[in-house]
């Protein structure tokens, strides 16, 4: 025991013994700051870091992160700093050199909300510098939001320096931001600071703009005060960009799901309850064939949803036509018996879904050029909300142009304007019944891959859909796929603009009301057929 | 039909006497064989099973309500859970006000659940919910006045069909969903339940839950009776009228409208009566009973036992419910689904009259195949099916 103390009183000795060897060396801005550390109080540290940023040493920015995840020791009995690697391993902040034993009095740095506000201030300014343009601007914004003075000199060497249009935009906002802070900037470049940050116009600014020291001279306050009106109607107006957009994305997936209740309901008349289980089994389909890829050609992931489409569309198809031929062709003109028999059918097809995949969520996954987001003004838009709203206008169209050109969709329309003519004209309706329901629920199996992105897939997947789609055909308008997307994307945005003021289930509900008073004025819904149509 | 002289005889056909003697027995029975018959008797029937047939008899009553409205005037409902519902939330609040202080934070004005979310004080809605004549009321008004608004807006509107269906179906989910938001002031998904007594008496003890049943059982005898009533007069043929050709009875100058109006609100206060005397014997009502589900499953009882046969509604929700408890306790459990699925398809494409429809049909071919050809046309019964939907 007593030659293990010895030892270490030794080790200890010899350490100290190189520092103070090396202090007259090395000392200097870097060094000095750094012994702040050692003084175990947040203000010292806190002054230690913003020397240790200042000196522009290569250890710098180590030694900061190092304290920002608590990885920074100091021994104060021989007054050295320590970084500890990820691995464990440590070494002098100072020197940058590996230490061989560890003293015995190491303790870690304390840190504060204080000093994290000034490390994240210090990193900012250090990686202003850095060659990546994403760090920069990343810095830049960490300045923006700390407005620290310090960070000023590195500011200005960065705006020389900067080639990049948007990182330079940043920088100058950075800058505008703390010179609105200092209290001996001259008055012209406050004004000059205040349309800068207005420029940038979001909460942030607003933030910078509210917050300007007591001391600031009248002239200044008055045109931030103008800058946040400025700022405030803006941010207002991008809010209700924003919430069309949200409106725009649910008015897609509504639209999605109702489509191709608008063929069968709209154009057959039938009433489907088990549409929204084509619709889940379009989701599943897409499980099914992910796992196939990632189980034997996983490089083909990218692709799964490209294979899945066409195959969702010929499962639920198929499953359309089977249940057309098998319980709806025996109940035409019968609608109230129809919507039970297909509710039956519902049930049947959730439970066997159930015994064969399980009762839970299943995972399906993203091609990487659905995941990720972009900005637009102050709004982000993710890629999958995206695709899938051009995918709907493409599905959209597919079938306007399927019902307008091709012969089946002449057909089709013969027979939804007059059965009995259509028939003598030699169209087989019976044929043409089945094969618009096999479109009307193939569409909800495409539908169901484009869901199976943005919400569980499991057994209820479809029933979440089903009282929303009706809402969504029966306010359009029957038997008209334009009145089917105007439908769609009006119910999608009015919840989307009501939910800010009440809530999202009082939205539903508020919506789910105003359909009901609308049906009362409009029993045929928007775009109602006129005519002798009415009658079929 | 004949229209006979005495309205009791026009009211109450021998099937009708049938069901209700058997119901008769039935209500005196049971509460016996529960309450006298010792436990190791083969002839006792467990308490259990004394809240499980009073079940059976609530749904009952919802299905008689839904066949009143289906059955005869062809108005589908896919929302009559709400007014079940309804009702069954008026007696919950009447039994959460009798707690008292022996909920589990002891106040002795506002149920546990709005301790527990700090409201101050009981919301306006829940006044008069202490006594019991105020709730019987409003398990009768509450449901009543709704069906009346939304029948008035509907049906002014000529919303028929399967429109109606939906717009139905819509008003329960949008209850649902209502109901499930705790500062509706409803308990939340949770919804009532922990109830103590009932007008004095412990709801657990087997003498309230036979009185509970003998209740159900009066309540079903009363609901047949006035659905017989109905159906039988003149309202009730014009009601028919309504459901087989609703535009030529316009045409002939009677007021649709209001026709159905009667018959809708009627319905719904018949459900909330069921529903108000579910929740003592089951013990619970959460916002899931306002699930569309619940209310289509309703209309397939209907179905099943003969739309547009009273006594048919009746029978359907006994024995699909009891199927139900059947498949939903043992082993079978993962198979429930796909009974009930089948059942919805199959009845609707094989025995489209139901079971009393089809035993009724088969009754009356056999009659009119005698050599009695000028009877034949007054006694056969109400066509069942509708060939004409409203044109």
């Amino acid at each position: 025991m007593h030659k293990i103390f010895d030892s270490a009183v030794a080790l200890v000795f010899v350490i100290g013994l190189m520092i103070v060897a090396a202090a007259p060396l090395r000392a200097g801005p870097y060094e000095d700051s750094l012994a702040r550390f050692l003084a175990d109080s947040y203000s010292d540290t806190d002054a230690a870091i913003g020397g240790v940023a200042a000196s522009g040493h290569v250890m710098a920015e180590e030694v900061i992160r190092a304290l920002q995840d608590r990885r920074l020791m100091m021994s104060p009995g021989s007054k050295t700093i320590v970084i500890k690697g990820a691995s464990g391993a440590l070494r002098n902040a100072a020197t940058g050199q590996p230490l061989a034993a560890p003293p015995a009095d190491l303790t870690d740095v304390r840190i504060n909300n204080r000093v994290r506000r000034a490390i994240d201030a210090a990193l900012g300014s250090l990686t202003l510098l850095s060659p990546d343009a994403r760090r920069r601007f990343e810095a830049a914004q960490a300045v923006f939001k700390s407005r620290d003075e310090s960070a000023l000199p590195a500011l200005d060497t960065a705006i020389a320096k900067e080639i990049s249009q948007g990182v330079r935009r940043a920088l100058s906002q950075a800058r505008a931001a703390v010179i609105l802070m200092q209290s001996d900037a001259k008055e012209a470049d406050k004004l000059a600071a205040v349309a800068i940050v207005r420029d940038r116009g979001d909460q942030d600014a607003l933030a910078v703009l509210g917050g300007l020291p007591a001391e600031t001279a009248a002239p200044v306050r008055k045109a931030a005060a103008d800058a946040v009106g400025s700022i405030q109607n803006n941010l207002a107006l991008w809010s209700g960009v924003q919430n069309a957009w949200y409106g725009l994305s649910l008015g897609s997936v509504l639209m999605l799901a109702a489509i191709g209740l608008a063929i069968t309901f709209g154009v057959m008349g039938v009433i489907n309850m088990a549409h929204g289980e084509m619709v889940m089994l379009g989701a599943y389909t897409t499980f099914v064939v992910q796992e196939i890829i990632r189980t034997s050609y996983p490089g083909l992931f990218d692709w799964s949803l490209a294979v899945a489409i066409p195959l969702a569309f010929l499962v639920a198809g198929i499953v359309g036509i089977g249940i057309e031929r098998g319980i709806i062709r025996f109940l035409y003109g019968r609608p109230l018996e129809t919507l039970l028999a297909t509710w039956g059918l519902s049930l049947v097809l959730q439970q066997a879904v159930r015994t064969t995949f399980g009762p839970t969520n299943r995972e399906v996954g993203s091609p990487s050029w659905m995941s990720g987001a972009f900005e637009v003004g102050q709004i982000t838009i993710t890629y999958n909300r995206l695709w899938i709203i051009v995918f709907t206008l493409l599905v959209f169209v597919a079938l306007l142009a399927l019902l307008r050109f091709t012969r089946l969709g002449l057909e089709m329309r013969a027979v939804t304007q007059n059965r009995a003519m259509a028939a003598s004209m030699g169209i087989r309706t019976a044929r043409i019944d089945a094969l618009t329901f096999g479109l009307g629920s193939g569409i909800a199996g495409i539908a169901g891959v484009a869901l199976s992105q943005i919400d569980n897939v499991s057994p209820n997947l479809g029933q979440g859909y089903i009282i929303d789609s009706f809402m969504v055909v029966v306010f359009g308008g029957v038997g008209n796929l334009w009145g089917t997307l105007v439908g769609a994307f009006t119910l999608g945005i009015a919840n989307k603009f009501l939910e800010p003021y009440a809530g999202a289930v009082l939205a539903k509900i508020a919506i789910l009301v105003l359909i009901i008073l609308f049906i009362q004025k409009r029993p045929r819904g928007m775009f109602a057929l006129r005519g002798r149509a009415v009658e079929a | 039909m004949r229209i006979g002289p005495f309205p009791l005889t026009r009211i109450l056909d021998r099937g009708a006497w049938v069901f209700l003697a058997l119901l008769a027995a039935f209500s005196v029975l049971v509460p016996l064989a529960n309450l006298l018959v010792p436990p190791t008797s083969p002839f006792h029937v467990s308490t259990y099973a004394v809240a499980l047939f009073g079940k059976y008899l609530c749904y009952a009553l919802l299905a008689l309500s839904i066949d009143l409205i289906w059955g005869y005037a062809g108005i589908l409902s896919l929302g009559h859970g709400a007014f079940f519902a309804l009702g069954g939330y008026a007696m919950g609040m009447y039994l959460m006000r009798q707690i008292g202080t022996r909920g589990v934070y002891a106040d002795p004005v506002r149920p546990d659940f709005m301790v527990f979310l700090n409201w101050p004080e009981l919301p306006w809605y829940w006044y008069g919910f202490d006594m019991f004549w105020f709730a019987a009321l409003m398990v009768l008004l509450v449901p009543g006045l709704l069906a009346f608004v939304f029948g008035w807006f509907a049906f002014r509107s000529r919303v028929t069909g399967v429109y109606l269906s939906i717009i139905t179906q819509a008003l329960t989910y949008a209850l649902m969903l209502g109901f499930f938001r705790n500062n509706f002031g409803f308990g939340g998904n949770n919804g009532l339940t922990d109830f103590k007594d009932i007008l004095g008496f412990n709801v657990q003890a087997d003498g309230t839950r036979a009185a509970l049943f003998f209740s159900s059982c009066v309540a079903l005898a009363l609901g047949f009776f006035i659905c017989r009533a109905l159906v039988t007069s003149k309202y009730g043929k014009v009601l028919i009228a309504v459901r087989d050709a609703e535009a030529r009875t316009r045409f002939l100058g009677y007021r649709v409208e209001s026709y159905k109006l009667f018959a809708f609100t009627l319905s719904a206060c018949m459900a909330g009566v069921a529903g108000a005397l579910y929740v003592p014997q089951v013990g619970i009502i959460n916002p899931s009973e306002f699930a569309p589900a619940n209310s289509i499953e309703a209309v397939i009882w209907v179905a099943v036992g003969g739309r547009g046969t009273l006594t048919g509604a009746v029978l359907g929700a006994v024995l699909v419910n009891y199927g139900k408890t059947f498949f939903t306790t043992g082993l079978l459990a993962p198979y429930w689904l796909f009974v009930l699925g089948g059942l919805f398809i199959g009845v609707t494409l094989l025995l489209p009259r139901g079971i009393i429809g089809t035993l009724q049909h088969w009754w009356d071919e056999r009659r009119s195949a005698k050599p009695e050809p000028s009877e034949a046309p007054q006694t056969g019964a109400a066509p069942l099916t509708n060939p004409h939907p409203a044109e």
